[in-house]
């Protein structure tokens, strides 16, 4: 595989979220507004180039039966190290990350990659590869979370986009699309729009 | 050298462990002063806040100087006692105190047109998490001027919205003296109204259980404050 397709699979043909399914336990929990959907899609980007990278280096070292294990401590290591950072230097971005950031370590898509990926590839293409991933998770993250935020508050980012005279001619929030339900049905959107273009993707 | 056996893979542990660990425990030492101080200062911005107040992050520790004139602890007789640094009181840990025994800090503050105002803690928890707050009273007692909530980690748009000003902002003039008894102020779903006469304000769509965690938070750590707000008015 060249580093092209490592960079640009995960956008669309093999996006972790519609197409491998991962990671779907985020999606639901912090789409119900735009920005916390990008700022997490942010911190799992570089939470993923770089965990990629290190678990790349040490590759050839690490004993196979605890390999799982060596993941984890990297990647839960790098996280608080990530938090305590943010807490030290930028306090109202780890306020708003909080519990955002601990549910990095729990994100499937993480240990997919250093599995498939990085155990067995070159420190460059694991960090593309994690960048990738990474984008094309954010992706999901932010198309969820604009039909959410603008169905479910009339609002993007906090701004109001719905204009004043629509509530005044009757229109109303849905208020069902904050709830995490909708967000699964807007996953299953995304998915079934994203399988009807690549119709190679389709199950016989 | 054979990397699937029993020594290579618990050595190989142990210094991966120890190296994270050493790691983590460098960054928390050499980060933890900046990190007091921005907790410091968050502190005194969620109780200028609670008074409506907001200024740019660089003024903070100024603003507070100039608008806190004062702090002090009471007892739940409403007597002023000694014995503690009102700003490091752990208030997590005093609401969990028997009433009796606790400590309560009062942050007196004074606007810019003369106003007196107190400020109390309020610490209780939501959905996933602790959530807190500060409640400014006017100088007779009885009734809020300001609160100002906040969260570690509600739901973002359902529970998380307590610490918006649409919500909080409700608070404002309501009664926590009626009649000359402690009444708390109850969060209620929208349209619904309390059983007794007490204030109350709506609470989150979608947020029940956060909302009913401000409320719960607000009798167990307000209560305990009655008899001085009583003791302001009467003065």
């Amino acid at each position: 595989m060249s580093n092209k397709t490592v960079f640009f699979n995960p956008f669309s043909k093999d996006n972790p979220v519609v197409v491998q399914i991962l990671g779907i336990c985020s999606v639901l929990a912090v789409t119900a507004k735009l920005e916390p959907a990008i700022v997490m899609g942010l911190s799992v980007i570089a939470v993923l180039a770089f965990s990629n990278v290190i678990i790349s280096l040490i590759r050839n070292t690490i004993p196979t039966n605890i390999r799982i294990i060596v993941q984890l401590v990297v990647v839960a290591g790098l996280v608080v190290i990530v938090s305590q950072l943010l807490q030290a230097y930028a306090y109202n971005v780890s306020k708003q990350l909080s519990v955002f950031i601990g549910l990095i370590i729990t994100n499937c898509i993480l240990m997919g990659r250093l599995e498939a990926f990085a155990m067995a590839n070159r420190p460059w293409p694991s960090f593309l590869d994690g960048v990738g991933n990474g984008i094309g998770y954010a992706a999901i993250l932010v198309i969820v979370g604009f039909f959410r935020e603008l169905l479910g508050f009339g609002t993007l980012l906090g701004y109001q986009v719905v204009p004043e005279c629509f509530y005044e001619a009757g229109y109303v929030n849905n208020g069902l699309m904050i709830l995490p339900p909708m967000a699964l049905i807007t996953v299953a959107c995304v998915i079934w729009v994203h399988r009807s273009v690549n119709k190679e993707l389709q199950e016989k | 050298m054979n990397k699937q056996s029993n020594t290579y893979t618990l050595i190989y542990i142990i210094v991966l462990v120890v190296v994270v660990g050493t790691a983590l425990a460098l960054t928390s030492i050499s980060l933890k002063p900046r990190q007091q101080a921005n907790a410091d200062a968050d502190k005194m911005r969620q109780i200028l806040a609670s008074i409506e107040i907001s200024v740019p992050e660089s003024d903070i520790i100024s603003a507070y100087d100039k608008y806190v004139t004062s702090t002090f602890l009471v007892d739940e007789n409403g007597n002023r006692v000694e014995g503690a640094d009102v700003f490091e009181i752990d208030v997590a840990r005093q609401s969990k105190e028997p009433a009796a025994e606790r400590l309560l800090p009062v942050y007196e503050c004074r606007l810019d047109d003369g106003a007196v105002k107190y400020v109390m803690p309020v610490y209780g928890a939501g959905l996933w998490g602790p959530i807190w707050g500060y409640v400014s009273v006017d100088s007779d007692g009885t009734s809020i001027y300001g609160a100002y909530f906040a969260h570690q980690g509600e739901t973002p748009g359902l529970g998380a919205e307590i610490e918006k000003p649409a919500f909080s902002s409700q608070f404002s003039g309501k009664k926590l003296i009626k009649d000359g008894r402690f009444v708390p102020v109850v969060v209620v779903k929208k349209g619904q109204t309390p059983a007794g006469d007490e204030d109350y304000v709506d609470g989150v769509s979608g947020g029940t259980i956060t909302s009913k965690g401000v409320g719960a938070m607000l009798d167990n750590c307000l209560s305990p404050y009655g008899a001085f707000l009583k003791s302001l008015d009467q003065q």
